[in-house]
């Protein structure tokens, strides 16, 4: 199952037509305590680059970006009860949605799992 | 991922290094840009940061605040016409909650006021320190002498355990324990002289420690050697003090706010209110003899989602306020937020709502601090 990233620290796992999208741990890091997740709806067709999803840290809201064009078709239902998953495991149990790939060239340009490493390693 | 907070980042101008810079770097804080300074946000988180606070004992760096020094012929008569503080009752030694005002009684700063020998020490805010000195410098006579003590550093160490940490390394001709809330006094630590108030911003118990900049890293390690005591980031620097309902300049109250609608009056001394005779006193003295339109309260709110500065607040469809401070409370694991309210809905217990990216949150005006405050004024 490939796995891509994104520049706004996203990463996808692809599986059949289906992509689901967290954020990297890098991102959970720099965020610190997430305390809030705000989810899409189901349903809701996001066009690459646009808002998705808010993540509140103690500090600050950040927004979430979808990382391709789509239509949600799931949210994390663990993220109600227990945001700071987003910090414990946010590469695995802290994903944020799925959503179906309208356009499958979007994948194309975005990171693999070494080009991001190179890419947060010269932040 | 975007970060929208609303801080004010000042990252036109070039930042400078507090005495501690590398030192927190070496203790891994995060840095960022604050009141022109790279400053520590978090080390290791600021959840655990926080309830460290509230339960031992955090060293925070605030090197960035402004520390001045007057003295002069007529000095307390010279201040006096600038704040609206009554002198006549600040005894050497005592520390005090003062105000520097407009002409139209907004505020330009909140400060601390200090009685020492033959002059008046004070600690302004770090962003707004450069207007301070030049506001300062213009209303006050020639004769006047201000000093600002920039080569010397700022620690503040709190929380219910900042009192025994502090007093095996602090030497006096008394005790540590005989300082009382809002006192000060000077003491060594390690050989090197300094002055504590025993003050914070955080609602515990704890001290607030001038030291020369040169010896700030090795006492920083003496204090953070001790069991008790962790480095503690401005992320719970800003949480602690929510809790505790003290507000920030720049955000709770700006030249836009008077002090009276931000319940403030307490940094307006009785004597003065009676006379006037400070900027801003035409203003001062009619509100608090006919009240404001607004005032300052604390929100409780629903929920998990925290709403920020800016955040509206309304009774039904009728726009009322606005949040100023806001965010999580680790302490009550719920979203906290300080806000400027029509009078009519500032009662405790009032149903409120706040609209945060379209969603109306449930809220009700609650008495401050959120978090009980346990000064320590004696035994």
């Amino acid at each position: 199952m490939p796995r891509y990233y994104t520049d706004e620290h996203e990463w996808i796992d692809v599986e059949d037509d289906i992509a689901t999208v967290g954020i990297t741990d890098y991102a959970q890091g720099q965020l610190g305590d997430i305390v809030f997740v705000e989810l899409p709806e189901v349903g809701a067709m996001i066009e690459q680059g646009k808002d998705a999803a808010v993540v509140e840290s103690v500090k600050a809201a950040s927004d979430v970006y979808a990382p391709i064009t789509g239509e949600i078709t799931e949210v994390n239902p663990a993220l109600e009860d227990d945001p700071a998953l987003v910090n414990s495991s946010p590469e695995e149990d802290g994903w944020f949605f799925k959503m179906t790939i309208a356009a499958e060239a979007e994948l194309d340009a975005l990171m693999d799992e070494e080009a991001y490493k190179a890419f947060v390693d010269a932040l | 991922m975007s970060d929208h907070d609303t801080e004010e980042h000042l990252e036109d101008l070039p930042l400078d290094a507090l005495p501690l810079d590398a030192w927190h770097r070496a203790r891994g804080a995060r840095m960022v840009p604050f009141a022109g300074y790279d400053m520590p946000i978090q080390y290791e988180g600021i959840i655990a940061e926080h309830n460290w606070t509230r339960t031992n004992a955090g060293l925070f760096d605030v090197s960035h605040m402004g520390q001045l020094l007057l003295s002069g012929p007529g000095l307390d008569a010279a201040v006096e016409a600038v704040l609206p503080i009554d002198l006549s009752t600040l005894k050497l030694g005592q520390q005090r909650y003062s105000l520097l005002l407009d002409e139209d009684g907004g505020v330009l700063d909140d400060l601390m006021v200090s009685r020492w020998p033959d002059a008046l020490y004070l600690v302004v805010n770090g962003a707004t320190k450069w207007d301070d000195i030049g506001t300062l410098r213009e209303a006050l006579p020639d004769a006047i002498t201000l000093n600002h003590f920039d080569d010397r550093a700022l620690l503040a160490l709190q929380g219910p355990k900042a009192a025994d940490a502090l007093a095996r390394h602090a030497q006096g001709e008394y005790p540590l324990s005989a300082l009382t809330f809002m006192r000060f006094g000077r003491f060594t630590i390690a050989g090197h002289d300094v002055t504590i108030a025993r003050a914070g911003y955080t609602g515990e118990d704890g001290f607030e420690i001038s030291l020369p900049a040169e010896a700030a890293a090795e006492i920083a390690d003496l204090l953070c050697a001790e069991p008790e005591v962790q480095p503690i980031g401005l992320g719970a620097r800003d949480s602690l003090r929510l809790e505790a309902g003290l507000p920030l300049y720049g955000h709770d109250m700006t030249p836009e706010t008077s002090p009276i609608e931000a319940g403030l009056i307490f940094g307006i001394n009785k004597r003065r209110r009676a006379e006037g005779g400070f900027p801003g006193a035409d203003r001062i003295i009619r509100e608090i003899n006919d009240g404001t339109t607004r005032k300052w309260v604390g929100l409780k709110i629903e929920g998990r989602l925290p709403a920020r500065e800016g955040a509206e607040v309304f009774a039904g469809s009728d726009h009322i306020g606005a949040v100023t401070s806001g965010g999580f409370s680790p302490t009550l694991g719920a979203p906290i937020a300080m806000a400027y309210v029509a009078n009519s809905h500032a009662a405790p217990g009032t149903a409120l709502e706040v609209d945060v990216r379209g969603k109306r949150l449930a809220a009700t005006v609650s008495p401050t601090p959120f978090v009980p405050h346990r000064y320590f004024r004696g035994s």
